[in-house]
């Protein structure tokens, strides 16, 4: 079966229009629409070219090795490439339960991480769109549009990506390539010297973290059907939850909800996550589409990320982002919201609450310890799970006698959320280009929808010289009509 | 502390190929300019990409030097003074330095002087080593950068 709007009956016949490589996303993602001579839609696809020589990378290295190289599949998000890795492999040392001390310091990386690059999301990659407007002078629509008309709001957001790199810096030993986590535990714990560097910011960070909810409050408030409706298909949701049912970003188990709430399954074991996913293939895409099992590939594909976990958990364990959640959820009393666009208002309340956890975790002496690795009797396969910025994070590793990586599975948040993006495009073109003549502010709507999920797709390959842009319009010939090319060298 | 006057930003993933030209100046940069390193005249970083934060790294400096694989560059490299300018890469994750010096100008003022350093690259694949050409390209920028871009005009 196909979704609707997936394929055209008789594409031959249809001009098509790309949009390649979407912009303001990471890695080389492209959409082709199908229209008619009477600009009906018939067919939108996301199509992402996806590494899969990741895995082939790892395969044969020492397993020690894997946090380090990990990192360097993505420029984007490494710290949770570190940390899945390493959660993973704590199962193939036999370190079940990390020491206190580097639990810690993980969860500080891995906050610092969810502040640095939900800030980039929100403030550089999509305040543009939702500051300015999404047709508006495209000229314009970017952090410098945004820092002439907003200047405090996108200097805020500099410093916040500044002060999750910092965090990052502090626990990860480096900037970059960081070896802070490690199977076992960690190699380093925060001195009181850098705890305070860290502390002198953070009331400064709290405010900033809370301006931003406001603001994404009320830009919703002034602008609710296009924030309701724009793009919004409904599906099953997936995340990670704590233990105890509330919202846990770095550690818990499985739980899916179906799109009216109801709980699919719930309190699975990381370990065992292969037991509840498949993955689906089509011709058109490198990407998979996977799905939860038991419900097949029609009704079983479901979002992850930001707005995905404030809605399957149970509550926030701090209070501040707590608050914000109930706002956002009074938006849509009883009922789960599946607007692509709340996923921005979401992002900004993980982002307050990755604030408050950063500042109670300062304050913690653990981070001082020095039990700092901890082992037990090895194993050869371990799963670690973590909730990447932009979703659930898989990776799955077998390592042999001679600690050689023999199997390597990731599971990255962009592919959980394929045919969630999918979907959501093809609604975009119901709701805006069906009829009408595509200008570039129209075809900026589709990928309005696509960087609402925020995917990541890193090569982290940005060489200079390798980044066309450009949007075609091929008639049904196959002759060109139109190419708009978005200029990337620099324009004086 | 005050922040050393020169800067050099080594940008690029050490995994990709001859993407890790950026990285590997810098690594060498280090050990052969030691002494200025330690004496708070040059201060060196990387990264895989730049991005909006880095324009806060430009804070305090008197010369910036941006070292990164280039497509585009005539072999061995060029070496090329640059000027604010806003660009697409506003709206990427991986800005050029161009929009980096835009960002700062916006935020912070005037940029210091900035350069540059576009040493070409062939080969840009996951694991694999520098390529032999840029691996010469790199000792030539080497050599220069060295000799003329920093020797010569700290001296």
């Amino acid at each position: 079966m196909s979704f609707p709007l997936e394929k055209a009956e008789d594409p031959s016949k249809l001009r098509r229009i790309a949009i390649d490589p979407v912009s303001r996303v990471e890695g080389h993602g492209k959409v082709t629409i199908l229209l008619d001579e009477h600009h009906k839609v018939h067919q939108v696809r996301l199509h992402i070219v996806e590494f899969r020589g990741f895995e082939r990378f790892i395969q044969g290295r020492p397993y020690w090795e894997v946090p380090v190289m990990v990192q360097r599949l993505c420029g984007i998000c490494p710290v949770s490439h570190q940390l899945a890795a390493s959660k993973a492999l704590d199962f193939v040392v036999g370190a079940r339960t990390p020491t206190r001390t580097a639990e810690k310091v993980r969860r500080l990386m891995h906050y610092g991480q969810i502040l640095q690059s939900h800030a980039l999301h929100f403030y550089h990659l999509s305040s543009p769109d939702l500051l300015l407007g999404f047709d508006s002078d495209v000229a314009k629509r970017n952090l410098v549009g945004v820092l002439a008309a907003y200047p405090e709001i996108a200097r805020q957001g500099v410093m916040l990506r500044k002060f999750g790199q910092e965090v990052i810096r502090v626990t990860a030993g480096k900037r970059v390539h960081g070896t802070g986590s490690i199977p076992g535990g960690v190699n380093k714990s925060v001195s009181l010297a850098e705890r305070d560097e860290l502390l002198a910011p953070m009331k400064d960070v709290l405010e900033w973290a809370r301006t931003g909810v406001r603001l994404i409050a009320e830009l919703h408030g002034k602008n609710r059907e296009t924030y309701d409706h724009f793009g919004t298909v409904r599906s099953n949701l997936m995340s990670l939850v704590g233990h105890d049912g509330k919202l846990d970003l770095y550690d818990g188990v499985l739980r899916a909800r179906d799109a009216d709430g109801a709980i699919l399954f719930d309190g699975v074991d990381p370990q065992d996550y292969l037991a509840r996913f498949e993955e689906n293939v089509h011709s058109w895409s490198y990407m998979k589409f996977p799905f939860i099992g038991a419900l097949g590939p029609d009704l079983g594909w479901y979002k992850v990320g930001p707005l995905a976990r404030i809605q399957n958990c149970d509550s926030i364990g701090t209070p501040l982002a707590e608050a914000a959640r109930q706002e956002l959820l009074a938006t849509s009393p009883g009922k789960i919201i599946h607007a692509p666009l709340a996923s921005h208002w979401a992002r900004l309340i993980e982002l307050l609450h990755a604030a408050e956890v950063i500042r109670a975790l300062l304050d913690d002496p653990d981070l001082q310890g020095t039990n700092l690795v901890t082992s037990g009797p090895r194993a050869t396969v371990g799963v670690g799970i973590i909730e990447a910025p932009r979703g659930t994070l898989i990776h799955h590793y077998e390592v042999d006698a001679q600690d050689l990586v023999t199997m390597c599975n990731l599971i990255v948040s962009t592919t959980h959320n394929n045919q969630a993006m999918n979907e959501a495009i093809r609604e975009v073109a119901r709701q805006y280009l069906d009829g009408h003549e595509p200008t570039e502010g129209l075809l900026n709507h589709i990928e309005v929808a696509i960087r609402a999920f925020d995917p990541c797709l890193s090569c982290a390959t940005h060489a200079l010289g390798k980044m066309p842009l450009a949007v075609e319009i091929v008639d049904a010939k196959g002759e060109l009509v139109r190419r708009l090319v978005r200029q990337l060298e620099p324009v004086a | 502390m005050s922040p050393a006057p020169w800067l050099v930003f080594g940008v690029g993933n050490p995994s990709r190929g001859d993407d890790a030209l950026g990285p590997a100046f810098v690594e060498r940069a280090q050990l052969l300019l030691a002494p200025d390193v330690r004496e708070g005249r040059l201060e060196l970083l990387t990264d895989f990409q730049l991005q909006i934060e880095h324009a806060l790294d430009l804070k305090g400096r008197q010369h910036v030097v941006f070292v990164d694989a280039s497509l585009r560059a005539r072999a061995p490299f060029e070496y090329t003074r640059l000027a604010p300018a806003r660009d697409a890469t506003h709206t990427t994750h991986a800005m050029s330095p161009e929009a980096v010096l835009d960002t700062y100008r916006e935020i912070v003022g005037p940029p210091p002087d900035s350069w540059l350093l576009a040493i070409r690259g062939e080969r840009f694949e996951l694991g694999e080593e520098l390529s032999p050409a840029a691996r010469a390209n790199l000792e030539a920028a080497l050599a220069f950068f060295v000799g003329d871009g920093f020797s010569a005009a700290t001296s």
